[in-house]
C-alpha cells in the first residue's frame, strides 16, 4: 500500500507539473541514458516472473523484458525488475516508475482505453480456470454452487468470476487477497473450496503447494485472457520497440532462427531472415535502434519457442503444452506481422 | 497595547481607530485571506492534475461511482450484490472498516484497562503475567500477529463437512462461526420502545440518586438497580408479548452452511490481533495514569474507610483519566488506521474493497485514493473530537 501511495504521488506529480501533452521519445532516451531497462513484473509467479534465492529473475514475462533490453541496449542482462502486485501495476507504469509492464496482464478494452496505457502485443494466450483439492470430489465447475473462492485482488479474474456464477445461476462467496502467496496460503489452509485465476497461473501456483498432486485444475475455461506487455500511451516510438521486440521472437521461430544457429543464419540467403537479422535491411534504425537489434534478441534470449519451452513449456516444471500459443502455422494463434 | 494611550486618562473621548487599523479585525482578515488562498491553491492543483491526466488519456471524474461494480464482497452490513454500483462498494467497505474499528476500540479498552490494573496488582503472579503479556505482544509486529491468528485459526479448524457443533444450532469451521440469526416478528418494536424508555428512566434515577447522596449522604445501588431495569423491563415485555422473534438456523447445504449469521474468520483474526496488540499500549497508559495519582489520595480514602474497589472507582480512576485520555485517543486513532492491514488476509474493509478492487477495475486512482484518505481523516477527526470533548468533561473543574 505504501508503494501504491508513492506511485500515486508520482502520477499526481506528473499530472501537476506536466505540460499536458505526452512527450514522444522520452522513454527510449531515458532507457539509453540510464543504460538499464526498468521492467515491472509480478511478486513471484513461477514460469512468468519469479526471483530465485540469489535474486535472479526467470520466466516468460522476464524474458520479454530481457528481449527489449537486448534490442535497445544490446545486453539482455541490463534490466532492473520491479515486483508489483496486481493493484500496483498500472499506477507504477502511469507514474513512470517503470519503463514497461510485463506482468501476466490481460489486455481488456477498459485497460487499453481509459488508463492512458497501450498493450504492445500478446506473449501468452490464456483463459481463466479453477483449481480445487482432489479430496473435494468435484469434476466440473458447474458443481461449485455455494462454494468459497480464493482470488487475488485487482485482477480480471474477480470480474469474470462474478459473471460466470451469475450467468449460471450459482452462488459463491469470494475471499480476496493481495498477493498470490497469500491467495495460495488461504486455499491451502482450507479457507476456500477453490482458487481461480488464469489457467497457466493455476499450474504455476500449484507448484507452490506442499503436495501439488493433491490439487487439480478443472476443465472449464471461462474467459479469454490475452497476456502481454504494456507501455504508456503517447510514446509511439517506445510502443513500436516493445511491440516489435516481441514480434521478432515470433518471426524468428517461424523462420527457424534459434539462439544456437543465429550466427550461421546471418549468412542465410532467405531475404526474410536477412531483413530480420539486419544483414539485408535496416529495420532497426527506423525504430531508433541498432541494426543488430533482432540478432541480439535471438542470440541472447532466443526465439519465442525457446522462451516458451524454457519457462512454462515442457522444459519447465509447469509442463504446459503450446496449445493456443503454437505458431499460426502449427495450429495455434501466435502470429507476427511480416518483418519488412 | 496594554498601556493606556496618553491623554485618554482624563476623560477625553476614546477615539475608535478605523477598522483597517484595528488589530483584531486585521488578524481575522489575514486568517480568512490565508484560508482562501490555501483553498484556491489546492483546488488549482486538483483541477490541473485532472486536466493533465485527461490529456494523457487517463479517465477522470467521479462518474464511475454510478456504474455497476460486477464483483462480489465477502461480508456486508447492508444488502449488496454485484449488480450494485461502485458507490455502494464504498459504503460497504466503509461500514466494514467502522465495524472492526469500533469493536476493536471497545474490546481493546476493556482488555487494556484490566491489564493495566493487573500490572499494579499486589498479587505477584497476576502482575508478572500482565507484564509478560504486555512486553511480548507489544513487540511483535501487528501484521505478523494478524497472519498468525488467521493461519493458525484456519488450520486448526475443520472443513464445513466436519464442523464442530456448539450445541445443536451453532457451528464452527474454517469458513467461520455460524450462529442462529434472530428474525424479528411484529411486536418486537414494542420491546425496543420499552428498552429506550428503560434507559431514559435509569438516567433520571441515576441523577436522583446522586442528588440524594449529595444531600443526605445515603448511597443508592444505582448500578445494580439500573442494570436490572434495563435488562428486566424489555425482557418482561418480550415474554408477555409471546416471544415475537424466531431464529433462522444455519444448515449445511452443498459446500457450506446456509442461513443463520456468519462471523467470518477474517473478522475474528483481525479483531483478535487488533485488540490484543492495542490493549498492550492501553495497559501501559492506564498503569502510568494510575501511578500518576499521588499515593496520598489513596491513603486519605483508606483512612475515611472506603473499600479498595470504591477507592479505585471514585478517587483514583477519575483523576487518572485526565492523564489517560490524551494518549488513549492516539491509540484509538492507531487502531482505526491499523485496521487497514485487513487487506493482507482478505477482510473486506475500505482499503481492500474500494482502494483495492474498485480502484483496479476503474483505474481511477487519484479520485479513489483521495476519497479513502478523506474518510480516514474524517474518522480520525471525529475520534479526536469526541475524546477532546470527553477530556474536557473529565478535566479538573476549577472553582
Ligand atoms: N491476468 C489477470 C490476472 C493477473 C494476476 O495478477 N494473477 C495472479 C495470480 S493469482 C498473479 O499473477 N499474482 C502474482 C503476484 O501477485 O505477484 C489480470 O491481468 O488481471
Amino acid at each position: 500500500m505504501n508503494k501504491m501511495i508513492a506511485a500515486l504521488a508520482g502520477v499526481a506529480a506528473a499530472g501537476i507539473f506536466a505540460t499536458g501533452s505526452a512527450q514522444a521519445a522520452e522513454t527510449l532516451d531515458a532507457v539509453k541514458g540510464r543504460g538499464e531497462l526498468v521492467c515491472g513484473v509480478s511478486t513471484g509467479l513461477p514460469g512468468f516472473s519469479v526471483p530465485d534465492d540469489k535474486g535472479a529473475w526467470t520466466g516468460i514475462d522476464v524474458d520479454t523484458c530481457r528481449a527489449v533490453a537486448a534490442a535497445v541496449l544490446g545486453d539482455a542482462n541490463k534490466v532492473k525488475f520491479v515486483p508489483l502486485t496486481a493493484k500496483e501495476r498500472f499506477t507504477a507504469l502511469q507514474s513512470g516508475e517503470i519503463d514497461m509492464l510485463s506482468r501476466n496482464t490481460t489486455w481488456t478494452a477498459t485497460r487499453d482505453t481509459s488508463l492512458g496505457l497501450n498493450f504492445a502485443g500478446v506473449n501468452y494466450y490464456d483463459g481463466q480456470g479453477f483449481m480445487v483439492m482432489k479430496s473435494l470430489g468435484v469434476k466440473s465447475a458447474k458443481e461449485l454452487s455455494g462454494a468459497s473462492v480464493c482470488i487475488q485482488s485487482g485482477t480480471t479474474t474477480e470480474l469474470n468470476l462474478a459473471d460466470y456464477f451469475r450467468l449460471n445461476g450459482m452462488e459463491y462467496s469470494s475471499v480476496v487477497f493481495d498477493t498470490s502467496d497469500q491467495t495460495i496460503q488461504g486455499f491451502e489452509a482450507g479457507r476456500c473450496d477453490m482458487l481461480t485465476s488464469d489457467q497457466s497461473q493455476l499450474y504455476s501456483l500449484r507448484t507452490k503447494l506442499p503436495d501439488p498432486s493433491a490439487a487439480m485444475v478443472l476443465p472449464e475455461v471461462i474467459s479469454k485472457e490475452p497476456l502481454g506487455p504494456v507501455v504508456r500511451q503517447g510514446d509511439d516510438e517506445w510502443f513500436n520497440i516493445v511491440k516489435w521486440s516481441l514480434f521478432a521472437m515470433v518471426n524468428a521461430e517461424e523462420f527457424g532462427i534459434t539462439s544456437a544457429n543465429v550466427d550461421e543464419m546471418k549468412d542465410s540467403k532467405d531475404p526474410n531472415v536477412g531483413r530480420l537479422l539486419g544483414t539485408q535491411d535496416e529495420l532497426g534504425p527506423q525504430m531508433g535502434l541498432d541494426k543488430e537489434w533482432a540478432y541480439n534478441i535471438v542470440k541472447q534470449v532466443g526465439n519465442y519457442s525457446e522462451m516458451f519451452e524454457r519457462t512454462v513449456g515442457m522444459g519447465s516444471p509447469l509442463e504446459i503444452a503450446r496449445g493456443l500459443n503454437a505458431l499460426w502455422s502449427n495450429g495455434g494463434i501466435m502470429y507476427a506481422p511480416p518483418a519488412r | 497595547m496594554s498601556k493606556t494611550p496618553e491623554g485618554s486618562g482624563g476623560g477625553a473621548p476614546v477615539v475608535k481607530p478605523p477598522a483597517y487599523r484595528d488589530p483584531r479585525v486585521r488578524a481575522i482578515a489575514f486568517q480568512v485571506l490565508t484560508v482562501v488562498v490555501l483553498v484556491w491553491f489546492f483546488w488549482m492543483i486538483f483541477q490541473n492534475t485532472l486536466h493533465n491526466m485527461e490529456s494523457r488519456g487517463i479517465t477522470t471524474g467521479f462518474g464511475f461511482l454510478d456504474r455497476a461494480a460486477g464483483f462480489g464482497i465477502l461480508m456486508s452490513l447492508i444488502p449488496y450484490d454485484e449488480t450494485m454500483t461502485y458507490g455502494r462498494t464504498f459504503i460497504v467497505g466503509l461500514l466494514n472498516t467502522l465495524m472492526v474499528s469500533i469493536l476493536g476500540i471497545i474490546l481493546a479498552t476493556i482488555l487494556g484497562f484490566l491489564l493495566g490494573i493487573a500490572r499494579l496488582s499486589k498479587n505477584w503472579l497476576i502482575a508478572k503475567i500482565a507484564l509478560v503479556y504486555v512486553e511480548t505482544l507489544r513487540n511483535i509486529p501487528l501484521l505478523l500477529q494478524i497472519f498468525f491468528w488467521y493461519i493458525a485459526v484456519l488450520r486448526s479448524l475443520p472443513s464445513p463437512k466436519q464442523s464442530l457443533g456448539i450445541g445443536t444450532s451453532a457451528f464452527l469451521n474454517n469458513r467461520g462461526l455460524y450462529i442462529p440469526a434472530p428474525v424479528t416478528e411484529s411486536g418486537f418494536g414494542v420491546v425496543l420502545l420499552v428498552l429506550a424508555a428503560a434507559i431514559v428512566g435509569v438516567w433520571f434515577m441515576a441523577r436522583w440518586a446522586k442528588a440524594r447522596q449529595m444531600a443526605t449522604g445515603q448511597p443508592f445501588p444505582t448500578f445494580l438497580a439500573g442494570l436490572g431495569i434495563i435488562i428486566g423491563a424489555p425482557l418482561l415485555t418480550f415474554l408477555v408479548l409471546g416471544v415475537p422473534m424466531s431464529l433462522d438456523y444455519p444448515a449445511l447445504k452443498g459446500f457450506n452452511f446456509i442461513g443463520g449469521t456468519r462471523i467470518i474468520p477474517e473478522l475474528m483474526a483481525l479483531l483478535t490481533a487488533l485488540t490484543m496488540y492495542t490493549a498492550t499500549f492501553i495497559a501501559e497508559i492506564v498503569r502510568s495514569g494510575i501511578q500518576a495519582v499521588s499515593h496520598g489520595q489513596t491513603e486519605a480514602a483508606n483512612s475515611l474507610g472506603l473499600k479498595t474497589g470504591t477507592t479505585l472507582r471514585l478517587i483514583v480512576i477519575p483523576q487518572a483519566m485526565r492523564v489517560i485520555i490524551p494518549p488513549l485517543t492516539s491509540q484509538y486513532l492507531n487502531l482505526t488506521k491499523n485496521s487497514s492491514l485487513a487487506t493482507a488476509i482478505g477482510y473486506p474493509d475500505l482499503v481492500s474493497v474500494f482502494m483495492g478492487t474498485t480502484l483496479n477495475q476503474t483505474g481511477q486512482a487519484v479520485e479513489i485514493v483521495a476519497m479513502t484518505m478523506a474518510v480516514y481523516l474524517a474518522i480520525s477527526l471525529i475520534i479526536s473530537g469526541l475524546m477532546n470533548w470527553y477530556n474536557k468533561s473529565m478535566a479538573l473543574k476549577e472553582r
